[in-house]
C-alpha cells in the first residue's frame, strides 16, 4: 500500500477531476434538498405522479427527462446508473434486473434477426449459452473464437456482424481479453466492442479507457459484493458512431419512428436500451436491490485490493502445493496472461480463477476436498465478500462423461475459488487441510 | 432560480473541442449564467417536424418557460410561435440565438445575431465554428459551443440524471438547481 500523499488544493481551483473513490461515494447523488438525508433513499414506487397533462405527454415523447414508471427509471436505481457510468467513465448507464438481462438487453438494442456477432468462446458459461440457443430463437447466430488469437476475431466477421464480445477476465482460464487490440479490429470493421466486466470490476479494470465502446456487468458479483442481490447493468462509452447503425440510426416503428440516433446523439443507445428494450422486456431492476448495490459500490475500492491481495496469496500457496497439478491466474508470473494482466488490471486480475487437484481420481478427489472445506461456502456464484468454491465436475458439469469434461475445457479435478475477505491465513489453513484430505 | 453555489467538478465529456477551447466555449459557470438569465431564445433551423432533434429541445425549453422563437423561412407557425425567415426579421430582442445549422452557415448567423444585440450565440453540439465564435465573442456575447442546450438544463436542473446519464456534478451539498 502507497502512502497517502496529502495536496493542498487551491481554493480557488474550478473544474477539478475527482478521483475513482469520491466518485465511488458520491457521483449520481446530490443529497436530496428538502431532507437532506445523505445515505441513498429507497424510492420504492412502482410510478410517478405527473406534474399536468402537457408535461406527462412530454415524457411519453421522450421530450423531457424525467421518471414515468419504475420498469423505465427510478431514482433509486438512476444513483446506482449514474455512478457507475462515472466509475466506468462512461457517458451513462442501464440497470437492469440480472447480468443476464444486461447482456440481453444490450444484444436486443443493438441486433435485428439476420445479424451475427462474433464473441470470444472464453466466457461465463450461462453467456454460451444464451448467445448460442436463445439467440438462435431470435435468429441472431454467435461466432466462437478463441480471443487470444486476434487474427480469428477478423477472420470471423462476416457482414452480417454487427458486434464483437469478449470479457475482461475469462472464465475458466483467466484469459484476459486484449482489449486494445480487439477493439482495433472490431473498429475497422465499423462495429462496436462490448466487455462484460464482471470480473473486474471498474476499479481494476475501465475498459472503455482501452477502446471498448459498451461494458456490461453482472452486479450480482463484485460491485454489489455481499452475494445479496442479482443485478447488472448496460454502459455505454457514447463513443462509437451509430449514425450509420441500423438499429440506433434508422426510425424506430417501436417509438413513433424515432430515430434515436439522430435525436439524442451520444445518449442514443442508452435511451433506446431504457426506452424501448427495457419498455419492452421488462427485466428492470428493483429499487431496494440498487439501494444495496450503490451501498457496494461505496466500498468496492477498499474491498477489491484485499480480494486481490488474498487471491494471490492463496494462488501461491495452491501453487506451491504438492497435491495441486495446476493453477491459472493470472496474478502469478508464469500465468501465459501475466503480461496482458499487468497492462490491463495492474492492481490484480480479479479473485476468481481455477486450479485442479493432483490425483488418479480426479472427479473422487473434487469432491473429498470440497465437503472437506470448513470456511469456503460451496455454491454458484463468485464475486461475494465471504470465499466461495465449486467443483464444476461433480455439480455444473456432473452429467458429462469424461470425454465430453475434456471437450468442455473442464479437468475433472478443477475447481474454481472466488476469494473473499476473510483473514488470509485461515483461507490458506483451510484450503490445506481440505487438500490433506483429498485421496492421491 | 439563483446562480446557486458554485461548482468544483469538472464536466468535460462529448466534445471535439480543443482544451483551449473547452475552457473558452463550454464553461460551466457560463453555461449556468446563460441558463438562468435567458428569457428568450431564437432557434434557428427549428424544424416544425415533431421527431427532429430541434423540435425537442425548442418544446423542452418551452415547457421549461422559456420564450422559443422559431426561425426557419420555410416555416410560419412552430407550436404556436410565429417563425421568422431569419434574426434580422425579428422585430423584439432576443436574448440567446441557439443554431442547427451547418457550421459553414454559422459565421453569417453570428453576425446576425451581434447585428440584433443578442446576448448569447449558442451552438448546438457538433455545430463547431471558430471564426463564428470569434465574431460573436469580439460583438460582446457569450459563446457556447458543441454542446445541446437541452442536455445543459437537464445536467444543471436535475432531469438529465433521472435516466441514468453521467452528469459529472459531484456534490455534497443539498441539491438544487444549479442556475
Ligand atoms: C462473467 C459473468 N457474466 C454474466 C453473468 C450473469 O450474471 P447474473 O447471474 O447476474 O445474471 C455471470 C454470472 O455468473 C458472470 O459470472
Amino acid at each position: 500500500m502507497s502512502v497517502i500523499e496529502v495536496k493542498v488544493p487551491l481554493m480557488t481551483q474550478q473544474k477539478r477531476k475527482f478521483g475513482f473513490e469520491t466518485r465511488m461515494l458520491h457521483a449520481g447523488h446530490i443529497p436530496d434538498p428538502v431532507t437532506g438525508a445523505r445515505a441513498a433513499p429507497i424510492y420504492q414506487t412502482t410510478s410517478y405522479v405527473f406534474e399536468d397533462t402537457d408535461k406527462a405527454a412530454q415524457l411519453f415523447e421522450l421530450k423531457q427527462y424525467g421518471n414515468i414508471y419504475t420498469r423505465i427509471n427510478n431514482p433509486t436505481t438512476a444513483i446506482f446508473e449514474e455512478r457507475v457510468a462515472s466509475l466506468e467513465n462512461a457517458t451513462g448507464a442501464v440497470a437492469t434486473a440480472s447480468g443476464m438481462a444486461a447482456q440481453f438487453a444490450t444484444m436486443m438494442t443493438l441486433l435485428e434477426p439476420g445479424d451475427e456477432i462474433v464473441s470470444s468462446s472464453h466466457l461465463y458459461g450461462g453467456t454460451k449459452t444464451q448467445f448460442t440457443h436463445t439467440f438462435k430463437k431470435l435468429g441472431v447466430t454467435a461466432h466462437f473464437v478463441d480471443p487470444t488469437d486476434l487474427e480469428a476475431w477478423d477472420k470471423a466477421w462476416t457482414p452480417k456482424v454487427k458486434a464483437f464480445y469478449g470479457e475482461t477476465i475469462g472464465n475458466p482460464q483467466g484469459s484476459i481479453l486484449d482489449i486494445e487490440a480487439v477493439a482495433a479490429i472490431a473498429h475497422r470493421r465499423g462495429v462496436p466492442l462490448i466487455v462484460d466486466s464482471t470480473f473486474a470490476t471498474p476499479y481494476l479494470c475501465r475498459p472503455m479507457d482501452w477502446g471498448a465502446d459498451i461494458v456490461v456487468h453482472s452486479a450480482t458479483k463484485f460491485i454489489g459484493g455481499h452475494g445479496s442481490s442479482i443485478a447488472g447493468v448496460v454502459v455505454d462509452s457514447g463513443k462509437f458512431d451509430f449514425s450509420t447503425y441500423p438499429t440506433i440510426a434508422a426510425p424506430d416503428p417501436a417509438y413513433h419512428d424515432l430515430r434515436f440516433y439522430e435525436t439524442f446523439g451520444h445518449y442514443g443507445f442508452l435511451m433506446k436500451t431504457r426506452a424501448v428494450t427495457l419498455r419492452d422486456t421488462g427485466a428492470a431492476l428493483s429499487p431496494f436491490n440498487a439501494f444495496l448495490l450503490i451501498q457496494g459500490l461505496e466500498t468496492l475500492s477498499v474491498r477489491m485490493d484485499r480480494h486481490v491481495q488474498n487471491a494471490l496469496a492463496v494462488a501461491k500457496f495452491l501453487k506451491a502445493h504438492p497435491k495441486v497439478a495446476w493453477v491459472a491466474y493470472a496474478g502469478l508470473e508464469d500465468s501465459p496472461y501475466h503480461a496482458l494482466a499487468q497492462k490491463y488490471t495492474p492492481r490484480g486480475p480479479g479473485a476468481v480463477f481455477t486450479f485442479s487437484l493432483k490425483s488418479s481420481n480426479a472427479r473422487l478427489a473434487g469432491k473429498q476436498f470440497i465437503e472437506s472445506l470448513h470456511v469456503f461456502s460451496h455454491l454458484a456464484n463468485i464475486g461475494d465478500v465471504r470465499s466461495l468454491v465449486i467443483h464444476p465436475a461433480s455439480t455444473t458439469h456432473q452429467q458429462l462423461s469424461e470425454e465430453e469434461l475434456i471437450e468442455a475445457g473442464i479437468d475433472a479435478g478443477m475447481i474454481r475459488l472466488s476469494i473473499g475477505l476473510e483473514t488470509t491465513e485461515d483461507l490458506l489453513w483451510d484450503l490445506d487441510q481440505a487438500l490433506q484430505q483429498t485421496s492421491a | 432560480m439563483g446562480s446557486g453555489s458554485s461548482l468544483a467538478a469538472d464536466v468535460s465529456m462529448n466534445t471535439i473541442l480543443s482544451p483551449e477551447d473547452q475552457v473558452k466555449y463550454m464553461d460551466p459557470g457560463v453555461i449556468r449564467t446563460v441558463l438562468a438569465t435567458t428569457k428568450t431564445v431564437a432557434i434557428v433551423g427549428l424544424s416544425p417536424k415533431p421527431e427532429r432533434p430541434s423540435y425537442f429541445v425548442g418544446s423542452y425549453l418551452q415547457s421549461e418557460g422559456y420564450r422559443v422563437i422559431p426561425v426557419n423561412p420555410r416555416a410560419t407557425e412552430i407550436f404556436g410561435e410565429k417563425a421568422y425567415p431569419d434574426l434580422l426579421s425579428i422585430p423584439f430582442p432576443v436574448d440567446m440565438v441557439d443554431v442547427f445549422r451547418q457550421p459553414e452557415e454559422c459565421v453569417e448567423i453570428a453576425k446576425q445575431a451581434v447585428q440584433i444585440g443578442a446576448k448569447t450565440l449558442w451552438l448546438q453540439l457538433r455545430v463547431v465554428n471558430l471564426e463564428a465564435a470569434q465574431i460573436a465573442t469580439d460583438g460582446g456575447l457569450k459563446v457556447i459551443m458543441d454542446r445541446c442546450v437541452k442536455i445543459e438544463h437537464g445536467r444543471y436542473s436535475g432531469s438529465l440524471h433521472w435516466v441514468g446519464m453521467n452528469t459529472e456534478i459531484i456534490s455534497a451539498r443539498r441539491g438544487q438547481r444549479y442556475f
